[in-house]
């Protein structure tokens, strides 16, 4: 049990996220073990899949404790797990050039060119680790960051219009000139450093164009339409009704005092005939 | 185009939600309706809204742009200009300035054709024009040199220049040097010499100097020749001087020479071989001259030059033919070198003279301009290089205010139909302000100081008088009615383009934005600027338009105040609602320096008028400004200046002010935290006065981080003004939860230092972020979470009883943004109806910082796409409104985030009455809406700060965004549910009563036939 619970308080402080509070609550209250277990997968379905396996890959994490529990888990997670590993291992392009103080990132960003929409390559911004570099695009849509440090950084693009995945780029110190890149959004792997946008971005809402529907629908359209319903159906309706019943009705109504719309319109009538 | 299928889904999610809000806010705005009337017309309005909301909230129609919203662009204070003016073509002036920002300007107008803002560590160092059609810049430090198409602005290259070390850089497009056909550039920068080809940006050849610590002063080309001269110094004691084959790159001649008296860093070039450089000490000119590997020295004081001299001496770097010019403490003295090396002073004009560049203005002549101000005037004075005694030009200019000094002046010359010589110039003046002056007047002028906004208050209208109604109604009944015929006819979608102008301009007319008074919703209000160039904007909400601007005098350099910086605004008198003579004003800190312990200064600004009203130099600094709740007899409100000492001084230094002020003395609590000791100190203030205004203080607590694993990167607080509607929140099963509100709480991040760097300096292993919530009253830890594997840079904003930051997290290498939520845990009791009964509740006990509640707290967090430059929330009258995050994305676009997507208690499977309440189904990351954007398709470039500002209806907030543009803008977060939309269509409703009164005399006809016939049977 213990050994249980160390491992969940390992996993909390080091998975950085802050559904563990809520675990580390229910800690306090002991349960068996196949229900606490439950609870870790509990809170780990509830990070990301990267951020899980990354959590699960982490060595601060008693080797033997992490796997006995990813081995109790469901195969998915094996699954995943295998395919992480191989998004690390399959190889990238190489695309930087070493150099004496830094590496080159080269890249390029696509835009499907649209009518009309020539001028906007200019006023595109790559930025690099959050602002600590910017540079713009060539004609081509080529770009490029200069004595760049190996690790990982990361490159968003700016572009009025579009929406672009921000891109997490590895510049290998051990093997010079090596890039790996993959989009942060979908965590697709790019085999080379091509840009594109996920989807454009339109932000003005559209108008509906006019239609009698919609007419219909607005405040204005039900009111009248509520009016001719009560003015065309209700009369329908009182014929249908047996004229004992109604009789019966009327002098209800007439016993309580509810004002009926001939009442309200009796002395107008009298009024002008008189 | 393309649909990410996993944001469609939350969006149909959201709206459903959003209608459920709306319903709560119908119940709780009940209580604050005044007459029945009202009521009557909100709960139709609450109808209307709720049968209407088919669209995403706050979203805008793109006829709607500019209603609400203006947005203004601006560049910055100019540093470097080259003019344009071919005879075909536009005429335009390239620019650099201090924020980073290259722009191409029209000459006739002043608009800008293209801009671009580069990244903040990327100073521009030199521009030019090449081949006539690129504009060349040279960025960082010499390491970046760009080459952009002058019509558009389209990066042509970008070619990354390399050295040893970093120095000063410097950059020289020559004319006629081509070198294998093929114009070049040549750029120093960073112990190199590179020719860089002006069609590709290769590099043609680089040659390494070899010199360590060259820093660089003038790049000469000999003229008709292909040999550079580089002039630069080594240390402040040698001289060094190059000559380079521009063609090959071979050092032709290098020579070296120590400067007797050593050298403080100005030299000024006054031939092709002779250099003037000022001494240390500032009192002595050195001539330097180097012709043919000798390099001589020619020692003049400065005493000699003028007489009763004092003080230290300044030679203004410009390029003059055999001239140069010094400033001395009052004036500034034109000095002729002679052949000899001997010196002549040919003219004293005033201290605040800016001098101009040479201009060729024809084969064998060259002008230099010379142009000072005095007050709101500005003298331009061109002459002949070689000739003293003539002037080309002598000008006197009216302003319409005063600039200040000028700064810079760029000149330029056309040929006139007489084929004299005309002359422009481009005159940069203290208040960052930019004048094109031509022909004895200023064609346009520009107010980039607007371009650097240190802080923003708001100030309201006066309010409008009876009998002067500045609204016009004169308008016909049928004009009123052409106009809301037009209005159905574009809901309608039936109008041609014509009327859509017709319309855009009606909506324009009839919202009266503009109005200088004050209006029914808090819309139209004064937003009080304060830049740094110490100037002072007020500018109208409405549209934009600056009502008045004013330079400060007390934030201008003198003697007493070497470089005075803003720090903040403060409103320092805000007569009542009654009070319609008095005008309010504002309180200006600033300081004298930009260390902590410099001298600070006071100034207090009429916000309607603009005027100084008083301003008062302090005999201490200022490093922290309390404002105090509290108001003195004449409505000025106190505040409280702590100095680097420690002293807490009162302000308005009256005894009215310190007899309210005493009682209250144990009250007063503030903290300041030390980002580099890493120290976080809570103090108080000592009963005893030292002096009658200044009191001494205690510290009543400590927090130190320990150095080798916490370091301080960020800390944010409440802001001061929010105003929260109720501390209750009813939550799913008719539960309550009480939050935690308190006006003292504190958020502070700190990061490994080994992560303090940017993205990419370090491994997961060895970063982490730690986030604490503390009281500032007692030092308490709310709490203390940690985030292992993730770094800074950390936004954040504490607002009612939660607090989210964003940060970056390095092990899926995304942003995540995280909420806290707070509750108060000793007020959960009052839940029992029984302890309501019989009075055993705690309901009415003060919030106290004194009492330590039991609080718990909650927190979940998210990936978010971007990185963000600031984070704020949207704020209202009462609170009541539901709140939004506004984000300042790095792509210089606000993004409004509904609050309810950071909200700890979303699940993947929320139950049916949590979905009801509004919680949203957790997903792993936060959404991106486009027609969330609340700048729409513009962008605030160099967005650095978003404020928000409540307006009078409950439902509206204001926005103003400011970076190098400014954007601003009003926004409902839950939809305008307390007033009808600008394109509530009034016809429509009057023939919907048109009919039914139709109707009702049709039905009544009816009937009385009905009832006829009735009779007769």
């Amino acid at each position: 049990m213990y050994k249980l619970f160390s491992l969940k308080k390992k996993v909390c402080n080091s998975s950085a996220q802050a559904s563990c509070t809520i675990s580390r609550q229910v800690l306090q209250s002991p349960r068996i073990d196949g229900q606490t277990e439950k609870f870790v997968l509990f809170s780990l379905n509830r990070l990301s899949p990267n951020s899980r396996l990354l959590l699960l890959l982490n060595p601060r994490i008693s080797g033997c404790a992490a796997m006995s529990s990813i081995a109790r888990l469901r195969p998915a997670f094996l699954l995943l797990l295998l395919q992480f590993c191989l998004s690390v291992l399959s190889p990238a392009l190489a695309i930087s050039t070493g150099s004496v103080d830094g590496y080159t990132i080269n890249g390029r960003i696509k835009i499907p060119v649209a009518i009309g929409a020539l001028g906007k390559i200019s006023n595109v911004k790559v930025i690099l680790n959050g602002g600590q570099n910017v540079t713009f695009l060539r004609p081509d849509g080529y770009f490029s960051f200069h004595n760049v440090p190996a690790g990982t950084h990361l490159i968003e693009v700016s572009a009025t219009g579009y929406f672009f995945s921000p891109v997490r780029v590895d510049v290998s110190a051990r093997f010079p000139g090596k890039v790996q890149a993959a989009l942060t959004e979908n965590r697709r792997g790019l085999t080379e450093l091509v840009l594109e946008p996920l989807r454009e971005e339109y932000y003005y809402e559209i108008r509906e164009p006019f239609s009698i529907m919609s007419l219909v629908k607005s405040p204005m359209g039900l009111m009248i339409g509520f009016m001719l319903v009560v003015v065309f159906l209700m009369p329908k309706l009182m014929e249908n009704m047996d004229p004992e019943e109604m009789q019966r009705a009327q002098e209800e109504m007439r016993s309580q005092g509810v004002p009926s719309l001939a009442n309200f319109l009796q002395p107008a009538a009298t009024a002008r005939s008189g | 185009m393309h649909k990410n299928p996993s944001s469609s889904p939350s969006r149909s999610v959201y709206l459903v939600t959003l209608i459920d809000e709306t319903r709560r806010e119908k119940k709780t705005l009940g209580k604050d309706f005044s007459s029945a009337m009202a009521t009557m017309l909100r709960v139709f309005l609450l109808l209307l809204s709720l049968l209407s909301l088919t669209a995403p909230a706050f979203s805008l129609y793109e006829d709607q742009v500019g209603l609400a919203d203006w947005h203004q662009k601006y560049i910055g204070k100019v540093k470097d200009a080259v003019f344009h003016t071919q005879k075909t073509g536009r005429k335009r002036v390239v620019v650099s300035t201090e924020e980073n920002v290259i722009a191409s300007l029209d000459l006739r107008h002043g608009e800008i054709f293209w801009r671009h803002v580069l990244g903040p560590n990327d100073a521009i160092d030199g521009i030019d024009i090449a081949m006539g059609k690129y504009v060349i810049t040279l960025s960082s430090e010499g390491s970046i040199l760009r080459a952009w198409n002058l019509p558009d602005g389209q990066m042509v290259w970008e070619s990354f220049l390399q050295g040893p070390y970093s120095s000063k850089s410097s950059l020289l497009v020559p004319a006629s040097l081509r070198v294998d056909k093929d114009n070049v550039i040549l750029a120093f920068g960073k112990g190199c010499i590179h020719a860089i080809s002006a069609i590709h940006g290769d590099t043609l050849w680089k040659k390494d100097l070899e010199a360590d610590s060259f820093e660089i002063q003038y790049m000469i080309q000999a003229s008709d020749s292909d040999v550079i001269h580089l002039v630069g110094f080594v240390g402040s004691s040698q001289f060094d001087s190059y000559t380079i084959d521009a063609k090959s790159g071979e050092l032709i001649k290098h020579d070296s020479a120590a400067i007797p008296g050593g050298y403080s860093g100005q030299a000024a070039l006054v031939s092709s071989n002779t250099l003037v450089v000022m001494d240390s000490a500032g009192s002595t000119v050195t001539t330097i001259s180097f012709h043919d590997g000798k390099v001589t020295f020619n020692q003049t004081p400065v005493s000699t030059l003028i007489e009763d001299f004092v003080g230290k001496a300044i030679i203004s770097a410009s390029k003059l033919e055999g001239l140069f010019s010094v400033k001395t403490g009052t004036l500034t003295l034109f000095v002729r070198v002679t052949v000899e090396g001997k010196l002549e002073v040919v003219n004293k004009v005033d201290y605040a003279t800016a001098v101009s560049d040479l201009l060729a203005i024809s084969e064998d002549r060259q002008a230099f301009a010379f142009v000072h101000s005095r007050s709101t005037d500005i003298d331009l004075t061109v002459k002949l290089g070689a000739d003293w005694n003539h002037d080309l030009l002598k000008e006197s200019v009216k302003m319409d205010q005063e600039r200040g000094s000028v700064k810079k002046v760029f000149i330029n010359n056309y040929i006139r139909t007489d084929r004299s010589h005309g002359f422009r110039a481009l005159i940069v003046m203290e208040d960052h302000s930019l004048l094109l002056v031509q022909q004895g007047a200023i064609v346009w002028s520009r107010e980039d100081a607007l371009a650097s906004v240190i802080d923003v208050k708001t100030s309201e209208l006066p309010v409008e008088k009876k009998g002067v109604s500045v609204a016009k109604v004169e308008e016909t009944l049928f004009e009123w009615l052409q106009g809301h015929v037009l209005k159905l006819k574009g809901t309608l979608m039936l109008a041609s383009p014509d009327d859509m102008a017709a319309i855009q301009a009606l909506r324009l007319k009839a919202s009266g934005k503009s109005k200088m008074t004050r209006d029914h919703n808090g819309f139209r209000k004064l937003l009080i600027v304060l830049t740094k160039a110490g100037k002072i904007f007020a500018l109208h909400t409405g549209d934009g338009r600056i009502i008045w601007s004013r330079l400060l005098n007390s934030l201008r350099q003198s003697a007493t105040c070497e470089a005075p910086t803003g720090l903040n605004l403060f409103p320092w008198h805000v007569p009542h609602h009654h009070a319609l003579d008095e005008n309010p004003s504002v309180l200006v800190v600033s300081r004298c320096g930009p260390s902590d312990d410099a001298l600070g200064l006071l100034s207090f600004v009429d916000t309607y008028t603009g005027k100084e009203l008083s301003s008062a130099s302090l005999d201490h600094s200022v490093v922290q400004v309390i404002p105090l709740p509290f108001m003195d007899s004449t409505e000025q409100r106190l505040h409280l200046l702590i100095d680097a000492s420690g002293q807490a001084h009162l302000y308005p230094k009256t005894s009215d002010a310190l007899s309210i002020f005493r009682p209250e003395l144990s009250n007063v609590y503030w903290y300041s935290v030390e980002a580099e000791t890493g120290i976080i100190k809570g103090y108080a203030l000592k009963e005893k006065a030292s002096d009658n205004y200044s009191f001494d203080t205690r510290s009543i607590w400590s927090i130190v981080f320990p150095s080798e694993s916490e370091k301080i990167i960020k800390s944010s607080a409440r802001k001061s003004n929010e105003v929260v509607h109720t501390q209750a929140k009813v939550i799913a099963d008719q539960d309550a939860m009480f939050k935690y509100i308190s006006k003292n709480l504190l958020f502070v991040a700190t990061v490994a230092p080994k992560a303090s760097g940017d993205i990419g300096s370090s491994t997961p292993e060895e970063s982490w972020l730690i986030v604490y919530l503390i009281d500032t009253i007692t030092g308490r830890i709310l709490q203390r979470m940690t985030h292992h594997g993730a770094q800074g840079p950390v936004e954040a904003v504490v607002s009612e009883n939660w607090v989210i930051y964003h940060y970056f997290n390095l092990r899926a290498h995304r942003y995540e943004m995280s909420v806290i939520e707070i509750y108060d845990q000793s007020r959960a009791d009052n839940k029992d109806v029984w302890k309501l009964i019989l009075g055993k509740h705690n309901l009415t006990s003060p919030v106290s910082s004194y009492s330590r509640p039991e609080v718990m707290t909650r927190s979940q967090s998210y990936f978010f796409t971007h990185s963000v430059k600031s984070i704020a929330v949207t704020s209202t009258a009462k609170g009541i409104t539901s709140k939004q995050l506004l984000i300042g994305t790095v792509g210089d676009q606000v993004l409004a985030l509904d609050k309810r997507f950071l909200d700890p208690r979303r699940s993947v499977n929320p139950t049916q009455a949590e979905k009801e309440e509004g919680i949203i189904p957790l997903a792993d990351s936060l959404p991106i809406i486009p027609q969330s954007y609340v700048t729409h398709a513009l962008k605030v470039e160099g967005l650095r700060g978003i404020e928000t500002v409540p307006a009078k209806l409950e439902s509206t907030t204001l926005i103003f965004a400011y970076g190098v543009d400014l954007f601003f803008t009003r926004f409902a977060p839950s939809r305008t549910y307390d007033s009808l939309t600008e394109d509530f269509s009034y016809a429509l409703l009057l023939l919907t009563i048109v009919a039914l009164v139709a109707a009702i005399f049709i039905t009544w006809i009816l009937s009385e036939k009905k009832e006829l016939r009735d009779k007769w049977r």
